[in-house]
């Protein structure tokens, strides 16, 4: 029984899980209609439906992110990458005659993606062929890729009136938001390509030890160029629903600090920022745990700018409970908790 | 590693301990070697760009070559200059600070607020002061006690920091008070019509400061020693734990430091203050030639990678047509051309 106990405990997947639980009772004590789910029109409607399709943006991103993070990276760059990608299919669209078919949304749509796979690549460049730190080399796009988005909507704010392309941020396929069904893509996509290959397996070699693994035989180089792409387009996915679901390409602020809530979502995870190892099902309980505070926020009725202060609050937790000193602390007091049980069976 | 390049340099000849130098180093060789050391190459290339940057913008625009313009580079970024002290410290120890931005904002609001509610300018100031301190002590603790990277630690401390610039107001209070207003307004003269602010000469004073603790003082051996290898600096029996803590409140510090500045210079505080603030502050660090992993790099490097930044402003501003946005690309670009040097220079001496 209290093997069981400790497993369950010692999984990495427990403190996000709990901070997950504790969020949803709090919801459901300040707003008993939380976990209510109505279907209206055969699309469904609810707060939890809400917190997927809202969340959903930072998973796809926190998708790309694990694997970057796994492989000892990080990519500051995405939430550029996904002001860029909306930039440029928002420009697309308004400049073409027919802002309105699907035609054009599919052509804006793809070539948005094509940007944002260049940009992963100029990324994978950077780390993989020239050396530079991930943290560094990334951070060279974040700080340009603004003025790049910038460049491209002149400086405005882009609205636009496509309803195809609107369908893409706040839409219903199968009853369900179309945003929700391309996070659930993606993160499948990802769990089958890593998880049923061994791909995942080479990913976390390189993360372990990049120059072992390239003596092993591993393609260190192309599996860093791989996760950056495949992150940065993820960025660009999660940029176009943005931008779709605001019908605004917001050269300034579309995905503002999304990069900060993506790698929480990972580290919430138990994802661990020194590579080697990942869970991109953690990374989805940490991306449901930063969508369902900020819920929490808004149901509680705090002015929703603050959430940053509860984010804050929740990164140090996570960050504590699962430190060296902290699992060290809980060892010397379930070590100290047996030897007393120990003590009283042998006295009786 | 370089000193044992400089020693022939200082000494009238090589002694016998390096019997293998069939000739003395020509004057080309000394050159090389400076430039092409990760310790004072990037200075040098950087020293380079800026008056290249600045000739430039001389010859391109009229009036651009005076004294003032070149004196308003520190006026402008007094409060820059500050926060790059403080971010070298930290990156020379290889470590990194994402909270100085929203830690330079919610000193401005701390101060705004306060002083609407009637403090005096005696108290906010080192009340702020000791406040951004703690926050870089607890930051410290996070990162030295509980291991967590620098990286997540200080991006907690400033989702904290720009939160609560929101719990104090979420609209702009702007500063009245008088002390305020005079050292907003104040000119120092320093003759021919030029002058300097009371912020640049605060700035400067750190900067003072600052080079004397790097270069002269134990603690700054330690603060480049862990930079170098933090393992050896243990071995060495150097104070580690406590100097890698003490980078971070003296971060804190700099940040709450040059937000004060920063309300000078704006007389307001607002809560989307300094937004990406962070990012200049490591580009300027960087392109002074302070290397991302720690070990190399010096203060007086930070405060021309500000001035180089400085100056890539006053030409956008000096331009008209250009846009704001371009200062962005511009700073990537730099970013960029001086992390591949610093690759190039710290590989060519490795062979």
């Amino acid at each position: 029984m209290s093997a069981v106990l400790t497993r369950i405990v010692s999984s990495r997947l427990f403190w996000p899980i709990v901070m997950l639980l504790v969020l949803v009772t709090i919801n459901v004590i300040a707003f008993p209609g939380f976990l209510t789910i109505t279907v209206k029109d055969g699309h469904l409607f609810g707060s939890v439906i809400d917190i997927l399709r809202n969340g959903a943006p930072t998973l796809i991103i926190a998708v790309g992110m694990t694997l970057v993070i796994a492989t000892r990276g990080i990519d500051l760059s995405v939430g550029a990458v996904a002001a860029i990608s909306g930039a440029v299919a928002c420009s697309i669209i308004l400049s073409s005659p027919d802002p309105g078919s699907v035609g054009t949304v599919v052509v804006a749509v793809a070539v948005a993606l094509v940007i944002a796979l260049v940009l992963g690549l100029w990324n994978g460049f950077l780390v993989s062929v020239i050396g530079i730190q991930p943290i560094i080399a990334t951070l060279i796009l974040m700080t340009a890729g603004r003025g790049v988005a910038m460049l491209i909507t002149e400086g405005q704010i882009l609205t636009v009136n496509s309803p195809p392309f609107k369908a893409l941020g706040s839409g219903f396929l199968l009853g369900l938001p179309v945003a929700v069904v391309i996070g659930t893509v993606i993160f499948a996509i990802a769990a089958l390509l890593t998880r049923r290959t061994a791909l995942g397996m080479l990913i976390e070699s390189v993360g372990i030890n990049p120059e072992a693994s390239r003596q092993a035989g591993v393609r260190a180089r192309g599996l860093l160029f791989s996760v950056y792409t495949f992150c940065a387009f993820s960025a660009g996915i999660a940029g176009l629903i943005l931008t779709a679901n605001q019908t605004a390409a917001d050269a300034n602020n579309t995905g503002l600090f999304i990069e900060l809530d993506a790698i929480l979502a990972v580290v919430i995870g138990g994802t661990s920022l020194a590579g080697g190892r990942y869970s991109l099902a953690g990374t989805l309980v940490g991306a449901l745990v930063i969508q369902t505070l900020v819920t929490t926020v808004y149901t509680v009725g705090i002015p929703p700018i603050v959430t940053m202060v509860f984010k804050a609050a929740v990164v140090t937790a996570v960050c504590l409970l699962q430190s060296p000193a902290t699992n060290a602390a809980f060892g010397r007091l379930r070590t100290r908790l047996t030897a007393r049980a120990g003590k009283g069976i042998t006295a009786s | 590693m370089t000193t044992t390049l400089d020693a022939p340099a200082s000494g009238p000849a090589p002694g016998p301990g390096a019997p293998f130098r069939p000739t003395k180093p020509s004057v080309l060789d000394r050159l090389r070697d400076v430039l092409t050391s990760p310790k004072s190459g990037p200075v040098l290339v950087t020293a380079a760009l800026f008056v290249v940057v600045f000739v430039i913008g001389g010859l391109r625009y009229r009036g651009f070559f005076s004294g003032q313009v070149f004196l308003n580079l520190f006026v402008d970024n007094s409060y820059l200059i500050v926060l790059a002290v403080g971010m070298t410290f930290v990156i020379l120890t290889g470590g990194i600070d994402l909270s100085v931005g929203a830690v330079v904002a919610v000193s401005t609001m701390i101060a705004a607020s306060l002083l609407q509610s009637g403090w005096s300018p005696g108290a906010v100031i080192p009340l702020i002061l000791v406040l951004t301190s703690v926050l870089g002590l607890l930051v410290g603790l996070m990162i030295h006690v509980f291991k967590v990277q620098p990286f997540i630690a200080t991006l907690a401390a400033m989702f904290l920091a720009r939160g609560l610039c929101y719990v104090i107001s979420k609209d702009s209070i702007s500063i009245s008070e008088p002390t305020f207003v005079a050292l907003a307004v104040t000119r120092i003269p320093l003759g021919g019509g030029l002058s300097i602010t009371p912020s640049v000469v605060i700035a400067l004073v750190v900067v003072i400061v600052a080079v004397w603790v790097l270069g002269f003082t134990r603690f700054g051996r330690t603060v480049y020693a862990i930079g170098g290898s933090e393992q050896s600096g243990v071995l060495m029996g150097l104070p580690v734990a406590r100097t890698k803590v003490i980078v971070y409140v003296v971060s804190g510090f700099c940040s709450g430091l040059a937000g004060i500045l920063f309300s000078f210079y704006t007389l307001s505080g607002y809560p989307l203050t300094a937004v990406g603030t962070e990012l200049d502050a490591i580009a300027a660090v960087v392109i002074g030639g302070t290397l991302l992993t720690g070990g190399y790099g010096f203060v007086l490097g930070s405060v021309l990678g500000v001035l180089v930044l400085g100056v890539i402003q006053t030409i956008i501003t000096f331009e008209g047509t250009l846009s704001s946005w371009w200062t962005k690309i511009f700073i990537g670009g730099l970013l960029l051309v001086f992390i591949i040097l610093q690759k190039v220079l710290t590989s060519r001496r490795r062979r």
